[in-house]
């Protein structure tokens, strides 16, 4: 089979295709040529396997929820059984990934092809990570445009994986917010009322219903104190915040699920934790400083509950935690990550036009992180350059 | 006292194969090899002639760009042919070895009684000066040039590496009158590095150096780490390197007064049958060194040196002049694994926590893994960071280092510490690099480019 997929063969024009699944499928039989004769084990295709495997919890628990939104808002929950509910999630869900699958591989491959190389595999969290951050309700030809949008420009430009200023499935979703800001925030993105699946004609929904997300409420909340409800108008405690059966982005509601996948990252290594653990001490502090003026009611708002709103907890640990777009020096991970949780608590709490600061907050930072870096970089230079004046002082 | 300097960064690892401390003899063999290639950047010109007889310490060629540096046969017999390849290029200089070998004749002399002139003079002569490195561009000494300090490395944290205190057992007058040649060299001081829990009486009686003992794993015994360690250099600075096992043939030299290469090899490796010392000379060739002792039913990679920064070669190749171990592996270009990235794969090893490795660790500490010499993934832009940081124990940022080499950016990469690296110091970013990139290459190349460019 390879040769009619080599260089003059008659399938020559789908080469990096076929040699992109047999790399897939397969281990390379390549040996080392020069330098060391064994390598380790690991290569980029399995930590980014690796993360997809963190990202389950998120996307099951997100499948299952949209279904349970879903029957909330209709009035049709204590009807039917929990399978039930989660196969219409599944189903719900299934058609934005393969989307975005299908708009971001394909991208991936032609330009692989075009310029001759093994088709990288980088898009493969990219492309589970952009339906996540996605309410429910966005049309899918919506997320086509933006999937490609983005790693055109944000990525293949910039020479693909690897070489990225930016965090690719944030710029996807900076895309939507700004050009169809109708279909990314307020009431009604976060919930479908539509009977097929996502599809088809709007049911009617129940009597006081909300699809407002405790953060949109929060943003818009007047008085001395925010009371949270869910959709059908009953108050929502802490937990309900943390194990995630709220509206909001399909892959962010449950804390619980992305402390399960922040867990399996940290364990296993492939997240860097000072940047996880930076991002939360940085939210963290800013809410409790909010707290001592307390203002209004949003700076009032407790961390616990602040840290489940939105998108926090998904960025901190699966966005921020990019290697590419964040700070690579061992330093500059801490700066870069305690920025990011200052910045997403600022812009979150103090403007009122960005009911999320988190999104804003890392691709501000990912700017930033070659700078952090710079500085850390200057330092070690300046070590140097004094203990070779030092030296030359003595002789 | 003796200072202990704990190197907290680096990685062991743990193959199958480490030789047992039982030394024997290489089989018969005919042939002598002088291998031009041993010598990183040498532009050789030869002394002798087909048919020529030599004797151990017979100069058989020159360095042209330092014409008093000599490199000599390790036997004797007769030079049966001269081979080169492209554009003349020397390759090889073959010897046919006599039965008994003649040894040509030094003068013993007690090198503290010498000045450093005779001294470096007499190592010159008598060919051992090619064992004394410089950094910075890790290359044979320049002898014009007059060194900070002289580090010895006493011992090799490298996987399966050979024993040196088994080594060194009994050779404490030769290991002391070399370390007294070196401290005619330099104004500075002789540093020598000892494992912190070495045993070796040679090692701790060693006098006239300031010792230094260092804990930790790989690269802890690299020369390069101690440096850094112990007393950085800085630019316009020059230190010379060299190993331990080497000081032995300079202390030979001047207390019997003939070149004597003779070393123990450790032969190594998970492909080895029984992993024991190899009494021998460096050039003697490699089968009748490993003389059947490994799995033949696949195909196998010989390596001089070990198997992080070690050079390739084949069983019909020669031992290399530096190498003190060989390691043989599975080559394992006939595997061809389905989805190999997703499998556990027990037996093989990585400091990834993506793998099981420390499980295995956990539950059977003293078993060690196999190996091959499969890349294991496609090479890609640098994803991943830190990486490089948990196995680089010098105060330089790895990374940035390597991306500056990469640019041939040349103000950055002395800003960034260049001249105070070797290749082999960046063997275990190598090895554990998720984007598989050839990082040794990348720093030998930028050695060479800033050598060239600052013309010494």
């Amino acid at each position: 089979m390879k040769p009619a997929f080599s260089e003059g063969g008659k399938l020559s024009a789908l080469h990096s295709v076929f040699q992109g699944f047999e790399a897939f499928l397969f281990v390379p039989d390549q040996t080392s040529r020069s330098g060391v004769h064994i390598h380790d084990s690991i290569d980029s295709k399995r930590i980014m396997f690796w993360v997809i495997l963190a990202l389950v919890p998120c996307l099951l628990f997100g499948m299952y929820n949209t279904g349970y939104q879903h029957y909330l808002a209709i009035g049709l929950l204590d009807s039917i059984g929990f399978w039930q509910v989660f196969g219409w999630g599944v189903l719900a869900v299934l058609p934005y990934i393969m989307v975005s699958y299908a708009v971001g591989l394909g991208i991936e491959f032609i330009s692989a092809q075009i310029k001759k190389e093994e088709i990288q595999e980088g898009f493969l969290v990219t492309g589970l990570l952009i339906p996540l951050i996605l309410p429910i309700g966005i049309p899918l030809w919506m997320v086509a445009v933006a999937t490609a949008f983005s790693v055109i420009f944000a990525k293949e430009v910039f020479g693909g994986t690897g070489y990225n200023v930016f965090n690719v499935a944030l710029v996807t979703r900076a895309f939507l917010f700004f050009s169809y800001p109708s279909k990314m925030s307020g009431d009604n993105v976060w919930i479908t009322l539509k009977d097929y699946f996502g599809f088809g004609q709007p049911v009617a929904a129940i009597d006081g219903f909300s699809g407002a997300t405790p953060l949109g409420q929060a943003a818009i909340a007047t008085g001395d104190v925010i009371n949270f409800t869910g959709i059908s108008g009953e108050p929502m405690t802490w937990w309900d915040m943390f194990f995630g059966l709220i509206p909001g982005s399909i892959g962010e509601t449950s804390t619980l699920a992305i402390f399960l996948g922040a867990i399996f990252l940290i364990a296993t290594g492939v997240a860097s934790w000072k940047i996880i653990v930076s991002v939360f001490t940085g939210g963290i502090s800013t809410i409790l400083v909010f707290n001592l003026f307390a203002a209004n009611a949003y700076m009032e708002v407790p961390f616990w509950e602040q840290i489940c709103l939105g998108g926090f907890a998904f960025g901190a640990v699966f966005m921020a935690t990019d290697p590419v777009t964040a700070s690579r020096t061992e330093t500059g991970k801490w700066i870069y990550g305690l920025l990011i949780g200052v910045i997403a608590m600022i812009i979150r709490v103090l403007n009122p036009a960005y009911p999320e600061g988190m999104m804003l907050a890392i691709l501000l930072m990912n700017i930033f992180a070659k700078l952090i870096d710079y500085y850390v970089v200057q330092h070690n230079i300046k070590k140097r350059l004094r203990r070779t004046s030092l030296s030359t002082k003595v002789n | 006292m003796i200072n202990v300097i704990d190197i907290k960064k680096g990685l062991d690892i743990n193959l199958k194969g480490k030789a047992a401390p039982e030394a024997k003899s290489t089989s018969y063999f005919e042939d002598w090899s002088m291998t031009s290639s041993d010598y990183y950047g040498l532009v050789s010109k030869v002394m002798v002639r087909e048919g020529s007889p030599v004797q151990a310490g017979t100069t058989l060629m020159i360095d042209k760009n330092h014409p008093e540096i000599r490199f000599v046969s390790a036997v004797s017999g007769t030079v049966t042919d001269i081979v080169r390849g492209d554009k003349r290029k020397l390759l090889n200089i073959l010897v046919k070895v006599d039965l008994k070998t003649e040894f040509l004749k030094f003068p013993i002399e007690n090198p503290l009684d010498m000045t450093g002139q005779a001294v470096k003079a007499r190592l010159c002569e008598a060919g051992l000066w090619p064992y004394i490195k410089q950094r910075p561009y890790d290359i044979i000494a320049n002898p014009e040039k007059k060194p900070r300090s002289i580090f010895v490395s006493g011992f090799d944290t490298a996987p399966l590496a050979p024993d040196y205190t088994y080594i060194l057992k009994g050779q404490s007058a030769d290991l002391q009158t070399g370390l007294n040649a070196l401290t005619r060299l330099t104004d500075g001081a002789v540093y020598l590095s000892i494992s912190a829990d070495s045993l070796s009486i040679e090692l701790l009686s060693a006098q006239k150096v300031v010792t230094c003992q260092f804990k930790g794993k790989h690269p802890a015994g690299n020369v390069g780490v101690q440096i850094n360690h112990i007393s950085p250099i800085n630019k316009g600075e020059v230190v010379w390197t060299m190993n331990v096992l080497d000081v032995l043939f300079i202390g030979r030299l001047f207390n019997k007064g003939v070149v004597d290469l003779t070393r123990l090899v450790a032969v190594t490796g998970p492909e080895v049958v029984r992993p024991e010392y190899v009494r021998c000379k460096p050039g003697t060739p490699l089968r009748a060194i490993v003389d059947g002792n490994v799995h033949k039913e696949i195909p196998l990679r010989f390596v001089n040196g070990n198997a992080l920064s070690g050079t390739r070669t084949e069983l019909d190749g020669y031992l290399s002049a530096y190498a003190s171990q060989l390691t043989v592996l599975h080559e394992g270009s006939e595997i061809h694994e389905l989805a190999g990235w997703v499998m556990p794969r027990f037996r093989l090893f990585s400091s990834s926590r993506t793998y099981f490795t420390w499980l295995r660790k956990l539950l059977y500490p003293d078993r060690a893994f196999e190996a091959d010499t499969r890349v294991l993934g496609g090479e890609r832009a640098l994803i991943m960071s830190g990486e490089y940081d948990k196995v680089f124990p010098m105060d330089i940022l790895p990374e940035q280092l390597v991306r500056a080499c990469l640019t041939e950016d040349l103000e950055k990469m002395e800003q960034l510490g260049i001249y105070e690296v070797a290749p082999e110091d960046f063997a275990l970013c190598e090895y554990s690099c998720t984007s598989k990139i050839e990082v040794q290459r990348i720093i030998r190349e930028a050695l060479d480019l800033l050598k060239k460019e600052n013309d010494d």
